[in-house]
């Protein structure tokens, strides 16, 4: 086949990225090498729209031993441990075939993991779906759940937290994005690097199929009617195999065979080869013949953009062929010397002894587009005037009920239920609260990890949005004790071509910069993925953070739930009553203008810096941060989990009662103190100047709010999870 | 007291079991599945995971790989053997415990807390327990206990339930019963009672960082009462 502009375009490759091959090629490439090039420069692998912005995200930090460029960012937890994660999303693929696609996007970042030489000790995850009404929904997030299920429990990796959140804008385009930690040893790191020349490069794992061929490509572009035809770009996962992978990969890191490794992910053999080469500045020539292929007379274009999962790629030492052989055969896994490094600095590939492609490596890496796609810029929404007269007929614990029961705010048990969260043995702290927890197996030291997202607020107002799920990550790290320490971001938005979208992109990365930069919380890997959209409908800016933190003692972490009848609550940071874009206003009011919340980077700061100190005098009971749905939805969770109930206090200044209960101001957190420490609490609050309210008193098991208003926990408890219950049973 | 691991390709509480038994006192070898002999023990334990991925039928596959044969006429001559979720899943395959393990009732993994009642203390498992009830985890997609109308009879008969599903109070009912299983059962012996082949994970609770504790109850009874 005689390659042309059209062939081209049925690529994905625009007119002039076209031309720019034939010019870096100084010819017409062959279709093998269009399929590279087209590969390497889609959306997906390039970034070509976004690296340009990303560049200017902190990416350092004491703590940091590996930022953005590798398979996943690394930090120091001190005596030589290291902590090895990275977020990535799933979208497309989940959204067309919902099991196969959110299974092995769990598998491709444990791959991405473990690949660094780390065993991966937790999972989190991030889903979000089209309103739970729409006719797709309940099937896709069953489907999804079961994939996440299905392969991560395989694994024995516990799923230690999440979120799950329902959307209208997600109809046609759902969200799976999928984080995990790992634990390596500092000086047993290993990279994508390839160094050195005639070394052996290996491929082990599974043997290569015509699954998810242009994987990557589907993942580069909008969706539209035809969606059914391109489940076959959706690639088929084996858990089973990933499981064998990984312990033989971590067998064989034990010694010093292996001078670089990079799994095989988007794009299969061909982002792995070049990858390696690159960061090496070498060539490699791989034989095609060689790569172990699951079905026969498969082409080299075939194997070259096939995404066939669990496979890797090794650049090892020189005669450490026999003993790395050994210990996949023990492993019952394919192992095959294909290649080697060469200082050609080109991929070349043979097939049936003709050289099939022949690309330097700079064209496909260093050259690959980029581009300062034009955007918009959002301003900010003018805040609305609320009409608090129709306050006069709203019941509070109505409001409550109905607030607990929303699909965003209500328990998610029967979902985190399905995963196994316990496996490992070392899980302190479940899915449910506000960060997952995870012991550094043998040691006192504990690893906190939280997922967050607020789409709404990036909605209203990207920049302000893109502030506030950094600090919203940071809190949830706080408020189990954990010393925030870096993180990772799945940036999903729509179409880089729009320029609304492409504004909401630059401005949410501008404030999460702003915010990590500000408290020291650098981002160490992540992830884009744009044209979430299917026609001309994107979805709403959903810029995920994946946050990690550090418990230096495990048995002075905190959890939410209620402790002890007598003890007193404070609610810590300032209270305005911020209704805009609230989850009050948008349910209840049915208001959906409105700026987000203002984020106040100083006093965030200083109030979580200040709750560690806390924390770290052992003075704080059980704490919890204020998020969607305000203080009183974060009090009853505290309830309801500890199972007692509250009294509370009018504010000491005046503020109505509604915007009190439900505004979502930020940078708070309601801490339960007893009351012989109350004056050394308060003490140490003001010393640090950080605002502070006292909230209530922990009573047996009532929710009581004013003479008129009170409730039982029961009642709340049986709001808080029947929906997700009586959803997914029908 | 020595006890013996076996590791399968897709075990993944292997090492769980072996952080547990060794915590408590025993001094424990991992055996791998192509082994041929079983070395000196007191207990052998088949770990739970997803041995073999799971193919053909949960367990089967494994209950056929080399070390089994060695375990069988270990087990079959007298010697103590557990198996834990998966494991147990692999002695209803190699016919040592009867019935079958089918995909819980509501076809969704399930990972929780639950309480089981100890049936049966006539045994060198639960002899000297002097609680009646424990709180313990599971962590299953195929935990629904099953088996033909003999088989039960002759279950109930020879006293070879080990554990119930219950509430916190010991009652046994539908409410209790997480996977859909026979009479609640979530575990039994063989009519030795030699063999015992069990769905929760005690190996998860040993510790009061973790979910619960009743877990270290389990493994400082079993290593008094094997002795």
């Amino acid at each position: 086949m005689i390659v042309n502009q059209q062939i081209a375009l049925d690529h994905g490759l625009k007119k002039d990225e076209y031309k720019k091959i034939c010019v870096l090629l100084k010819r017409i490439p062959n279709i093998t090498e269009l399929g590279i090039f087209s590969a390497m420069w889609n959306e997906h692998c390039s970034y070509k729209s976004s690296r340009l912005h990303l560049k200017n995200l902190p990416t350092k930090g004491e703590n940091v031993i590996q930022g953005p460029g590798e398979n996943a960012g690394v930090i120091d937890i001190g005596d030589d441990d290291a902590i090895v994660f990275k977020i990535e999303s799933h979208n497309h693929p989940s959204f067309i075939e919902p099991y196969q696609g959110a299974a092995t996007g769990v598998g491709g970042i444990m791959r991405d993991i473990f690949t660094m030489g780390a065993r991966p000790i937790a999972n989190l995850n991030s889903l979000h779906f089209g309103s739970p009404e729409h006719k797709k929904t309940k099937n896709l997030l069953r489907g999804v759940v079961h994939g996440i299920g299905g392969y991560g429990n395989c694994m024995g990796v516990p799923t230690i937290a999440g979120q799950t959140s329902f959307d209208e804008s997600y109809n046609g385009n759902i969200l799976v994005n999928a984080m995990t930690l790992g634990l390596v040893k500092k000086n047993k790191i290993f990279y994508s690097k390839a160094a050195g020349l005639e070394k052996p490069v290996i491929y082990v794992g599974s043997k290569t199929g015509r699954d998810g061929i242009h994987g990557a490509s589907m993942a580069s572009s909008a969706f539209d009617d035809r969606i059914e035809e391109k489940k076959p770009t959706v690639q088929v996962g084996d858990p089973f195999t990933e499981k064998l992978l990984l312990e033989a990969c971590l067998e064989l890191m034990t010694g010093d065979s292996i001078i670089a490794i990079q799994d095989m992910g988007a794009a299969g053999l061909t982002s792995s080869s070049i990858e390696m080469a690159s960061k090496g500045k070498l060539g490699i020539e791989i034989n095609l013949n060689k790569v172990p292929c699951r079905e026969s007379n498969m082409t080299p274009y075939e194997i070259m953009l096939s995404e066939s999962q669990e496979r890797m790629l090794i650049v090892l030492e020189n005669g450490k062929e026999d003993l790395a052989k050994k210990i996949f055969d023990k492993w019952n896994l394919d192992f095959a010397v294909i290649g080697k490094t060469t200082n050609s600095k080109k991929i070349e590939l043979y097939f049936n002894k003709e050289k099939v492609a022949d690309i330097p490596v700079d064209t496909l890496v260093e050259n690959s587009p980029m581009y300062d796609r034009k955007w918009e810029k959002t301003k900010l929404p003018k805040k609305i005037k609320i009409n608090k007269k129709q306050f006069k007929d709203l019941k509070v614990t109505n409001i409550l009920n109905k607030i607990l029961s929303n699909h965003n705010v209500c328990s998610k048990e029967r979902i985190w239920q399905q995963y196994d969260h316990t496996v490992m043995g070392d899980t302190i702290q479940k899915p449910g609260g506000d960060s997952g927890v995870v012991r550094v197996h043998g040691t006192n030291k504990a690893v906190a990890a939280s997922v967050d997202s607020s789409a709404i607020y990036c909605w209203s107002h990207p920049l302000s949005g893109g502030k506030q799920i950094v600090c919203e990550s940071w809190r949830n790290l706080i408020s189990v004790g954990a010393k925030p320490i870096a993180i990772t971001n799945c940036l999903n938005f729509g179409s880089p071509e729009k320029q609304e979208n492409m504004g909401e992109f630059v401005e949410c990365v501008q404030g999460l910069g702003e915010a990590s930069k500000f408290l020291n919380f650098p981002v160490v890997s992540g992830n884009v993925s744009f044209y979430n959209q299917t026609k001309n409908i994107g979805i709403k800016p959903t810029p995920v953070i994946g946050g990690v933190g550090l418990i230096k003692n495990y048995k002075n972490m905190i959890t939410m739930d209620l402790k002890q009848n007598g003890n007193v609550l404070f609610v810590v940071g300032k209270t305005e009553g911020h209704l805009d874009q609230s989850l009050f206003a948008r349910e209840i009011l049915n208001e959906k203008n409105g700026p987000p919340p203002e984020i106040n980077l100083f006093n965030e700061k200083n109030n979580g810096e200040t709750i560690l100190k806390l924390i770290d005098k052992k003075l704080i009971k059980s704490a919890h941060d204020v998020s969607l749905g305000g203080i009183i939805t974060a009090v009853c969770k505290m309830c309801i989990k500890g199972k007692k109930g509250v009294t509370l206090k009018k504010p000491n200044y005046l503020i109505n009662q509604f915007e009190y209960l439900f505004g979502e101001d930020q940078g708070r957190y309601i801490i339960e103190i007893e009351i012989a420490n109350i004056k050394n609490v308060t003490e140490i609050l003001e010393n640090n100047s950080v605002h502070f309210d006292e909230l209530g008193i922990i009573n047996e098991n009532e929710l009581i709010i004013d003479n008129k208003s009170k409730v039982t926990i029961d009642e709340l408890s049986k709001s808080h999870t029947s929906w997700l219950t009586n959803y997914m049973s029908k | 007291m020595n006890s013996t691991v076996i590791t399968f390709p897709g075990s993944n509480c292997d090492r769980d079991i072996d952080v547990a038994l060794k915590k408590f006192g025993f001094k424990n070898k991992m055996i791998w599945h192509d082994d041929i002999e079983l070395p000196k023990s007191d207990l052998v334990v088949l770990p739970g995971g997803f041995s073999y991925g799971d193919y053909l039928r949960c367990g089967s596959i494994a209950s056929k790989s080399k070390i089994m044969k060695s375990v069988i006429d270990f087990a079959k001559s007298g010697g103590k053997v557990m198996g834990i979720c998966n494991g147990f899943q692999i002695l209803v395959e190699t016919g040592l415990l009867p019935g079958v393990l089918l995909r819980n009732k509501y076809l969704e993994f399930v990972c929780k807390n639950v309480f089981v009642k100890i049936n049966n203390k006539n045994n060198s498992y639960f002899k000297s327990f002097k609680k009646d009830i424990l709180e313990l985890h599971i962590a299953h997609n195929e935990g629904n206990y099953f088996c033909t109308k003999e088989q039960s009879k002759e279950i109930a008969d020879n006293d070879q339930i080990a554990l119930y599903y219950s509430d916190k109070d010991g009652k046994i009912d539908k409410d209790n019963n997480p996977n859909g299983s026979l009479k609640n059962i979530a575990g039994i012996f063989n009519k030795e009672k030699n063999i015992l082949g069990m769905m929760p994970h005690p190996e998860r609770m040993i510790d009061p960082a973790l979910s619960g504790e009743d877990g270290s109850i389990f493994f400082k009874n079993l290593i008094t009462d094997l002795k």
